[in-house]
């Protein structure tokens, strides 16, 4: 059975459709990559499965169970949209750490607060995940004192520690220097498991070849192809999936 | 007239600016807080009626306003204010409240949507978001204005006098009246050594914030 399924997402914002009908599903322990030119509505699909947008039509199903619909969307409860979010986790572009916790705090902080666990148990989870990201000597830091990489593992950490079934990306070292672009996508690469599921927003299209089980290429809202890495890199059917991977080749 | 008991008068009428200083702080800081709230609401007539209430008292003189409170409840209502002390303390809580509205709603909204966000995909409620993840670094923001916003407060409570409320220049005016000057020139030692106290106090707290940027 699937993980995730998603079934004819559609959002507008004002009267701009940007999403027109998106469905895939995923199963448990799949990488999937998502590639697009930017203004194609990656991040858009992102955040609604992550509720920090609704979509208005569609539905998502977790593990068999629908936990959106998109008609229904305006009923639903405060608390069951935060029991819902909890199916994810997001990793942003620009992580979005806690400026005035250290790292281990950064990462207990929402386990104590939900009480995921006891104190003791949450903190010895976080760091062992602070270990995984390979942190451990920075638990005391600030993220003001950390590199970009280094601050984009956190944020890793800190998603992981509420143990989502499927853990989203959203372009995590876009904002990053390019020599620390591979630390971080190091660790992403570590945390393939047939245990965790994994939705990775991003540019990298050697990383997104490398990692992933699945790949869907997006462009105007729509998803214009999918398939394994080597249908969409080797032999894209789509004229503007060509278009795109093509035009990326060229930056580099 | 001995220094000593120049310095006992002054000294009593420097309790009343104290006084409307720390009465005005008690009061203003949360309704601040409410008046922020107002002008940041979702429903439009809240909001602008606010922001104009905020605007007026912003954009008159603290004097008028002391005048304002002190003779319009009997020239209008019928009601007489018979109590200084009390008008004082209205008009400075009014206009105090609306300086630190505008502080708050400027240190509220310097914090960036990706805080609110990272908080709620970690499935955390709205009062956990804000007790947890965005108030230390709305503090953290608003000290500094905070600082000089209660600095000039001290200095305002001055304006008390306007309406006859006893408070330090009063007392000083008084031997002025008689030919001696002197004590009202000493009047600014008061309110230097007090600042003084206020800005060590922000200063220290504003180095222990300083142990995280943004
Ligand atoms: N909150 C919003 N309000 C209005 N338009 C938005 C909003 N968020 C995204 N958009 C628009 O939706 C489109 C897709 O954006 P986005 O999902 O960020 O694309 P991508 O992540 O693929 O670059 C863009 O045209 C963008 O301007
Ligand atoms: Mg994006």
């Amino acid at each position: 059975m699937a993980i995730l399924e998603v079934n004819n997402i559609k959002k507008s914002f004002a009267k701009c459709e940007v999403l027109k009908g998106i469905t895939f599903s995923l199963e448990k322990g799949e990488v999937l990559s998502i590639i697009g030119s930017s203004g194609s509505g990656k991040t858009t699909l992102l955040r609604c499965l992550n509720f920090l947008e609704f979509a208005e039509e569609g539905t998502i199903s977790v593990n068999g169970n629908q936990i959106f619909d998109g008609k229904h969307f305006e009923k639903i409860k405060e608390t069951e949209i935060r029991e819902n979010r909890l199916h994810f986790g997001l990793v942003f572009q620009s992580f979005n750490l806690f400026p005035q916790y250290n790292v281990l705090e950064n990462v207990v902080l929402a386990p104590n607060l939900l009480k995921r666990d006891t104190a003791e148990n949450n903190q010895k989870r976080a760091l062992d995940l602070l270990k995984r990201v390979g942190l451990s000597d920075k638990i005391d830091y600030y993220p003001c004192q950390l590199s970009g990489g280094q601050q984009q593992r956190v944020a890793i950490a800190r998603a992981l520690a509420l143990d989502p079934d499927i853990l989203c990306f959203d372009e995590p070292t876009s904002a990053l220097d390019p020599e620390l672009t591979g630390e971080v996508l190091k660790v992403i690469k570590g945390l393939k498991s047939k245990d965790s599921t994994m939705i990775i927003v991003t540019h990298e299209m050697e990383f997104a070849k490398s990692v992933s089980d699945k790949v869907i290429f997006m462009a105007d809202g729509v998803i214009e192809e999918m398939g394994t890495p080597e249908e969409i890199f080797q032999n894209p059917k789509s004229q503007k999936t060509r278009n795109f991977l093509n035009k990326s080749l060229e930056q580099f | 007239m001995t220094f000593e008991i120049v310095t006992q008068e002054l000294l009593h009428g420097f309790w009343q600016n104290c006084e409307v200083f720390a009465l005005t702080l008690l009061m203003a800081i949360p309704l601040g807080l409410v008046v922020t709230f107002g002008s940041m609401s979702k429903f439009k007539p809240l909001s602008a009626l606010t922001k104009v209430f905020v605007w007026v008292i912003r954009g008159t003189p603290l004097m008028l306003q002391l005048f304002v409170v002190l003779y319009v409840p009997g020239l209008v209502f019928g009601v007489p204010m018979r109590n200084r002390m009390m008008a004082a303390l209205i008009a400075f809580v009014i206009n105090y409240s609306c300086y630190f509205s505008e502080i708050y709603r400027g240190g509220i909204e310097g914090v960036s949507k990706g805080q609110y966000e990272a908080g709620q995909v970690l499935g955390m409620t709205k009062s956990q978001i804000f007790f947890k993840v965005v108030l230390m670094q709305v503090i953290k923001r608003i000290v500094p204005p905070m600082s000089n916003e209660i600095i000039t407060l001290v200095k305002d409570t001055s304006l008390a006098r306007i309406i006859a409320v006893g408070e330090i220049l009063m007392a000083a005016e008084r031997y002025a009246g008689k030919g001696v000057i002197w004590p009202l020139f000493y009047t600014g030692v008061y309110f230097l050594l007090f600042n003084g106290i206020l800005t060590l106090l922000f200063g220290f707290i504003e180095k222990k914030l300083d142990y995280y940027r943004g």
